[in-house]
């Protein structure tokens, strides 16, 4: 018990470790969503232009 | 080199490389999170405090190394007038311009309990504050001409110029009294650090590399097929 309580207020810096991880968490789960949601939005286009041509 | 960066053949061998980065990206995260949270050891000074440095230096690196590709890339492009090169410093922007800023938020969120500040004006952070602003404004400057190829010289060349603020966050901890730390890792005489907390940063700057790769190959992709998608628009609208 006293483990999971001294990891989750990380011997008394909870207010700095965890926004720091939680901000990686954000910014690269942003750019990988933002980066692959382009991705197979353009695979679609391209998929649909090629077939109009045929 | 050339040959591999046609813009045919960078779709078929990106293609093939994509998914093992994805997979190699996945684990290296996973492990490198898993050891900096619960196997790597607290600091005798800092206490658990010292966690937040496996994000704050692999972004700090990474931040650096993203500019360093995007300037390299805007030379050839400029050089060569090759597309692909073009394309890779483009995509590259956004994704320094994530680490950069994941540098500093994380640096600030170290520096308020153990400096006593979240932020001082010295020269290791007013540098990489500049390459910050560095990315936001080449990514301002790409998309701000109608004609792409006149947006990519413009920002090819501001990259360029601004790849001498690399040397200076490099060695701004040599030149000048920084409150910064100096580097204890890349240098003379080896690490300084303990091998206990330098195997979970080393596989988390890799875990970071690999996340860097992966989604550059993914948007250099993208903006391929963009281009292509374009290319057809215009011969049908040509045809018709």
């Amino acid at each position: 018990m006293d483990e999971i309580e001294h990891f989750l207020t990380m011997g008394g810096y909870a207010r700095f470790v965890w926004p720091a991880f939680g901000l990686a968490v954000l910014v690269m789960g942003g750019l990988a969503i933002e980066s692959l949601v382009t991705y197979r939005k353009r695979q679609r286009e391209l998929a649909a232009a090629e077939h109009r041509r045929r | 080199m050339f040959r591999l960066a046609n813009p045919n053949r960078f779709m078929h061998w990106s293609g093939k490389l994509l998914p093992w980065c994805a997979v190699s990206t996945a684990l290296l995260l996973a492990i490198g999170t898993w050891l900096a949270l619960f196997v790597a050891p607290a600091d005798y000074q800092q206490g658990e405090a010292v966690r937040i440095m496996y994000v704050h230096v692999p972004a700090a690196w990474m931040a650096s190394f993203v500019y360093a590709v995007m300037a390299i890339s805007s030379a050839v492009a400029l050089i060569w007038r090759h597309p692909v090169a073009d394309i890779a410093a483009r995509e590259s922007a956004p994704l320094g311009a994530g680490f950069t800023l994941l540098c500093l938020v994380s640096g600030s969120l170290w520096g308020e309990p153990m400096w006593g500040t979240w932020w001082v004006w010295d020269a290791r952070l007013t540098s990489v504050l500049v390459l910050f602003f560095l990315y936001l404004g080449y990514i301002a400057l790409v998309n701000a001409f109608d004609e792409p190829t006149r947006g990519a010289r413009a920002g090819a060349i501001l990259a360029l110029v601004g790849a001498v603020n690399l040397p200076i966050i490099k060695f701004s901890v040599d030149w000048w009294n920084t409150l910064h730390q100096p580097a204890s890792v890349f240098r003379i005489g080896g690490p300084t650090i303990d091998p206990a907390m330098l195997w979970p940063l080393l596989i988390m700057a890799v875990g970071f590399t690999f996340f860097y790769v992966t989604l550059l190959l993914v948007r250099m992709r993208s903006a391929l097929m963009a281009a292509k998608l374009r290319a057809l628009r215009l011969q049908q609208s040509l045809a018709a």
